[in-house]
């Protein structure tokens, strides 16, 4: 069950790590069961989880941006209603997130606070502007395409909650891609103009989503424990390697070229070979020095700051009924 | 700085097909109004649902895994409560 | 270059479908500049979910404008290739989002016209515009709902609020009375069954604004000043500045597919 009140945080007991429980704790991880809410877990792997899936939940809500930059601009009626439905679907993934995160015994106040306040990370590729209505066909295209990659095995992670979260986010997001390839498709097969834009789209994005899958294994922070708990599946460079191997004949099925002199289809490995990544880039819009960091950081205070009165508003008029009802009460008794 | 935490509510979906209502997830709202509203905006996008049940979370009373063997392992072995349990001969048929 | 705006050959029958597709599309379009910045996740949620909802009604009602019509017009030609002048929705719904107290009363305003305005519709003898308003009144029904819900705890919620809610119903309160307009056209097709006349609704949508402002300690100004003119496509300033981002592709690629 989803509950907070179920995860008011226990006593210190969790901080002893008791040997006995901490053993079963991995057996159950190893026999692939779930773990829930009420669970006995080591608090390593609530922090971690925590964690993973606030910052996921962020990614979902930041991202609402880049693409809402284009809703009002959407070309046709069918291209507007598609692409609101889909950035709507972001904020409710966002909304499904910050649910299983709060299972673990954060509220939603707090990890949004995380975030306004700097201390939380969020997907770096949406610190990216996006300039054109190309973008939202790339968008859809390969950042929803490496979303998915990242995704579908989360729905096998270790953690209940995320686990299925995770399953309806899947299943929901999956017109999300082909909306975007539907972009792709249809300029590429446009004027010259549109052509352009489309292969401009491609250039800006890929290497960015390239970078969405995070550091190479040989530098990943989290990975061994994470794979250790079931959290995480497959690495970083697997699921890069598998998005590239995906990605590279459907632009070719669209005519585009892909911005990378190196890329080759490696007839030993039977994989698709490509060039370095920056990873200095990758590390700079971590930092909060990408083109759109404090745009996006500057939205979110803002709907946040905007909001409060609204909220405030909704608890006063909830507390005023409570007491309403109350006092019917004691007049009826 | 942080805001008051605001009530979380557990949303129940039943669906076309006749089942019980199933948990589908959670959301926060000042009010069962307001909840119930949520719930429908937020999970029944896809057609997903012909009623809703909203429960603020902390009025869910629920078991606690530390006694999951008490509580559940006692049932396991009442096999004779399955029907496979019992040897009727093929010649009857299907009872 | 920019592609230029169509040109429409307006009779009664095509006026009145775009004037209804226009107030969709214009309120639809407005609610979805929220998207990304409402007060909670669960109400960014509930906007889009009626801006989807208003945006369907447009575009049946632009395709049936364009059938109507019998020429060369589409639900996007007609979205996108019209100037301001020839949009004739109601000032109502171009009036900026403003906080969130504007934009739950200028949702309260219209549903709860549109809610009993599609109900009487589904009677029409027209079949087309029957069917759209069959599915049409389930939405604007649920709209009403939660604008109701909504302006009820902004005016009973805190000082604020409150204030906020009061404001916004004195700054949106002069564009009402546009929604019972009826002109010659739409005279003749009420005529014929065809509409129905607003003019039947005027008590209903007061009775519903009254006990929603009641319940949410508002009061209704006593001015009884109407602004009047955007059926005849004579709008505010702010609608200009909606049709050049709403059409900006359109505009700037001409004889582009999307």
């Amino acid at each position: 069950m989803y509950t907070q009140a179920l995860n008011a945080p226990q006593s210190d007991e969790r901080h002893l790590e008791d040997a006995d429980k901490s053993a079963r704790f991995e057996a159950r991880v190893a026999n692939e069961q779930r773990i829930e809410p009420n669970d006995w877990m080591p608090a390593a792997y609530r922090k971690t989880l925590t964690r993973q899936i606030s910052q996921h939940a962020h990614s979902e809500i930041v991202g609402m941006l880049p693409e809402g930059n284009w809703i009002t601009r959407a070309p046709t009626l069918r291209r507007k209603a598609a692409l609101l439905a889909k950035v709507q679907d972001e904020c409710g993934h966002g909304l499904y997130l910050y649910a299983a995160a709060e299972t673990l015994g954060s509220s939603r106040e707090e990890l949004v606070d995380q975030l306004l306040g700097g201390k939380a990370k969020y997907s770096s590729i949406f610190n990216y502007p996006t300039l054109t209505w190309a973008d939202i066909g790339a968008i859809g295209w390969l950042v929803d395409g490496a979303a998915i990659m990242n995704q579908i095995p989360l729905c096998r992670c270790s953690y209940g909650p995320y686990a299925r979260a995770m399953i309806r986010v899947c299943k929901e997001e999956s017109f999300h891609q082909r909306q975007g390839y539907e972009i792709m498709v249809t300029l590429s097969r446009g004027t010259d103009e549109q052509k352009a834009m489309a292969q401009d789209a491609l250039n800006r994005w890929w290497w960015p989503c390239l970078m969405m899958f995070g550091p190479p294994d040989q530098q990943s922070q989290h990975g061994n424990q994470s794979t250790r708990w079931k959290i995480k599946r497959f690495s970083n460079d697997e699921l890069r390697q598998k998005f590239v191997d995906a990605t590279v004949p459907q632009a070719r099925y669209l005519g585009l070229t892909m911005p990378d002199p190196e890329l080759r289809f490696n007839d030993a490995t039977q994989h698709w070979d490509f060039g370095a990544i920056d990873w200095q880039e990758f590390a700079d819009v971590l930092a909060g020095f990408g083109p759109c960091n404090r745009d996006r950081m500057a939205a979110r205070r803002k709907a946040h700051d905007d909001g409060a009165w609204v909220r405030e508003a909704a608890q006063a008029y909830a507390d005023k009924e409570r007491a309403r009802r109350a006092a019917d009460n004691a007049v009826a008794a | 700085m942080s805001e008051p935490n605001s009530q979380l509510w557990e949303v129940f979906i039943r669906s076309r097909n006749g089942l019980a209502h199933k948990h589908a997830g959670s959301l926060h709202a000042a009010d069962s109004t307001l909840a119930l509203q949520a719930a429908r905006d937020v999970y029944t996008r896809r057609g997903e649902g012909l009623s809703i049940w909203v429960v603020p979370s902390n009025a869910i009373t629920a078991s606690d895994p530390a006694e999951a063997g008490m509580m559940f392992e006692p049932a396991q072995s009442k096999i004779y409560r399955h029907p496979t349990f019992y040897d009727v001969p093929d010649e009857v048929g299907h009872m | 270059m920019a592609t230029a705006s169509i040109a429409i050959v307006e009779t009664p029958l095509v006026n009145y479908a775009l004037r209804r597709g226009d107030d969709a599309l214009i309120l639809g379009h407005r609610l979805s500049e929220w998207c990304g910045h409402a007060p909670m996740l669960e109400e960014d949620m509930a906007l889009a979910n009626m801006g989807l909802d208003l945006i369907g009604q447009a575009r049946e009602l632009y395709s049936y404008a364009a059938q109507a019509e019998g020429a060369a017009n589409t639900e996007d030609t007609l979205a996108y290739l019209r100037d301001v002048r020839q949009y004739r929705n109601l000032l109502l719904v171009e009036q900026p989002n403003g906080d969130f107290a504007r934009t739950m009363l200028r949702q309260l305003f219209y549903s709860a016209f549109a809610d009993p305005y599609w109900r009487a519709m589904m009677g029409s003898s027209d079949p087309t515009l029957a069917a759209i308003a069959a599915k049409s009144e389930k939405e604007s029904a649920y709209h009403l709902r939660h604008a109701s819900e909504w302006v009820i705890r902004l005016g009973d919620g805190t000082e604020e609020s409150h204030r906020r809610a009061q404001t916004a119903i004195d700054e949106l309160w002069a564009f009402t009375g546009e929604l019972f307009h009826v002109d010659d056209g739409d005279a003749a097709l009420i005529k014929d069954g065809i509409a129905i006349d607003p003019e039947r609704l005027r008590g209903v949508w007061s009775e519903t604004i009254a006990t929603v402002l009641s319940r949410a300690t508002l009061q209704r100004p006593n001015s009884d000043w109407m602004q009047q003119g955007g059926r005849a496509g004579h709008h505010s300033e702010h609608l200009g500045h909606l049709l050049s981002e709403l059409q900006s592709l359109q505009r700037s690629f001409p004889g582009a597919t999307w």
